[in-house]
C-alpha cells in the first residue's frame, strides 16, 4: 500500500512541479488526509487540534516544495515535515513529547476527513496587511479564481499573485515563530 | 479556514517557483568563498615565503585537515537541510578531519624531540590564529545560515552548529595559508578552539534564526 502510496504521490508532486495545477491540488488532498491520519494517532491528549498542524504541515509543504528532490522519495519527506511541525505545535504548548520516528506508524496511516472548528489559520490570516488578507481569503474561503479575485479588487492578475505568494509565505512564517 | 479552503490558495500559487535546494547550496558556497577571499586577501594574506613552503609536508597538512573538514560538512549540511534525508553516513564522515589531525599529531610527537613540544604548540601567533579564522569565517556563517532558512532543516540547532563547521573550515583553509605555525600541535589546538567559537555561534544562529 505505502509503496503504491509512494510511487503515485512522488509523480504527482513531479508533474505539479513540471507546472500541472490539477495534479497539485490532487497531491495536497492526499497529503492531507494522511497526514491528518498520521497527526490524529500521535496526538493522544488534548491541547494541540489536529486540524492546525495539518494545515501548518500543508503550508510548510508548499512554501518548501523546492527542497524535496524529484529523484527522492516524497513521504519521507512529508512526515519529516509532519513530525516537525507536530512536536513544534506541543513545544508551543509549553509541552515537550517525543515522537518515536516509526516507520509502522506511518504504514498504517489512514486517510481521514477534517473536523471543523476555529483555526490558528484564522489567526494567522487576520495579521496580514490588508491587501494580502482580501486576497487570500477570497481565492480560499470564497474559492474564487485568480482572474475573478483580480476583477473584484480591481487589480491585475500579476498583483493578486505577489500578494497571494507574499501572504502564504507570512502566514506559514507566522506558524513557524509562535 | 477550512484545509479544502488553504489548499485552494496553495494550489493557486502553485506558479511561483523557487530554486532547488542542491543548486542553492552550490551557489552558496560560491558567495561565502568569494567573501572569505576577500576578508582574507584585504587583510592578513598568504605568508610571503608560500611557494617554498608548498613543498613541505607540515604546511599542505593544513590543508588536507581543513578541506576534508570544510568537505564532510557541506555533505552533511546539505542533508540536514532538507526534511527526511538520511544523515548518517554523512555523520560519520565528520569524523574524518578530527581522526586526521589526531593521526597528525601522533606522528608529529614521535618526530619532534619533547623539549621542543611545547614551543610546537603554543607558536608564534596563536591570537591571529584565534581572531581571523572566525573573522574570515563570520561572512559565510551568516550565508550558510541564510541559506539554512531558505530549506527547511528539521534540527535547526544541529544543522547551525554544521554550519559553523563549514565556516570553521572555509575560514581556516584560507587562514591557513597565511599562518607561520606548521606543527599538527599548533592546528589541533589553536585551530580547533577557533572553529569550535563558530560552531557555537553557529548552534545559537539556528536556535535564534531558523525557524520555518
Amino acid at each position: 500500500m505505502t509503496g503504491k502510496d509512494e510511487a503515485e504521490l512522488s509523480g504527482l508532486l513531479r508533474t505539479a512541479i513540471a507546472g500541472d495545477e490539477r495534479a497539485y491540488a490532487d497531491f495536497l488532498h492526499r497529503i492531507a488526509a494522511l497526514v491528518r491520519g498520521f497527526v490524529r494517532r500521535k496526538i493522544v491528549q488534548g491541547g494541540v487540534d489536529p486540524e492546525d498542524v495539518v494545515q501548518e504541515t500543508l503550508l510548510a509543504i508548499h512554501v518548501k516544495r523546492h527542497t524535496w528532490r524529484p529523484d527522492a522519495p516524497v513521504l519521507p519527506w512529508v512526515y519529516a515535515i509532519a513530525r516537525f511541525k507536530l512536536i513544534d505545535a506541543f513545544r508551543r504548548r509549553g509541552r515537550r513529547i517525543e515522537v518515536e520516528i516509526d516507520e509502522i506508524a506511518e504504514t498504517f496511516a489512514e486517510p481521514e476527513t477534517e473536523t471543523v472548528s476555529e483555526r490558528d489559520i484564522n489567526r494567522a490570516l487576520e495579521g496580514l496587511p490588508p491587501t494580502q488578507r482580501s486576497v487570500v481569503s477570497s481565492i480560499s474561503v470564497d474559492g474564487h479564481s485568480i482572474g475573478e479575485t483580480a476583477a473584484k479588487l480591481g487589480v491585475s492578475e500579476t498583483a493578486v499573485r505577489v500578494s497571494l505568494h507574499r501572504g502564504l509565505a507570512a502566514i506559514a512564517k507566522r506558524f513557524g515563530r509562535q | 479556514m477550512r484545509t479544502e479552503d488553504l489548499i485552494k490558495a496553495l494550489d493557486a500559487d502553485a506558479g511561483k517557483k523557487a530554486m532547488p535546494m542542491g543548486k542553492a547550496w552550490w551557489l552558496a558556497v560560491g558567495v561565502a568563498v568569494a567573501i572569505a577571499a576577500a576578508v582574507f586577501f584585504t587583510t592578513i594574506g598568504p605568508r610571503p615565503d608560500i611557494m617554498p613552503a608548498m613543498h613541505t609536508m607540515r604546511f599542505m597538512s593544513k590543508f588536507v585537515f581543513t578541506l576534508v573538514l570544510a568537505v564532510s560538512a557541506f555533505a552533511l549540511i546539505r542533508a540536514l537541510s532538507v526534511p527526511g534525508a538520511s544523515t548518517r553516513r554523512r555523520m560519520a564522515w565528520m569524523l574524518a578531519a578530527p581522526l586526521l589531525v589526531v593521526l597528525a599529531v601522533v606522528l608529529e610527537l614521535f618526530v619532534v624531540p619533547q623539549a621542543d613540544w611545547g614551543k610546537r604548540l603554543v607558536g608564534s601567533n596563536m591570537m591571529i590564529c584565534m581572531t581571523f579564522i572566525p573573522l574570515i569565517g563570520i561572512g559565510p556563517l551568516a550565508v550558510f545560515l541564510g541559506m539554512l532558512r531558505y530549506g527547511a532543516p528539521t534540527r535547526p540547532v544541529l544543522a547551525g552548529a554544521v554550519a559553523g563547521l563549514l565556516a570553521g573550515g572555509l575560514a581556516a583553509t584560507f587562514y591557513a595559508a597565511h599562518c607561520f605555525d606548521d606543527s599538527p600541535l599548533f592546528v589541533a589546538t589553536w585551530y580547533t578552539i577557533a572553529i569550535a567559537f563558530l560552531t557555537l555561534l553557529g548552534a545559537i544562529g539556528g536556535r535564534l534564526f531558523v525557524r520555518w
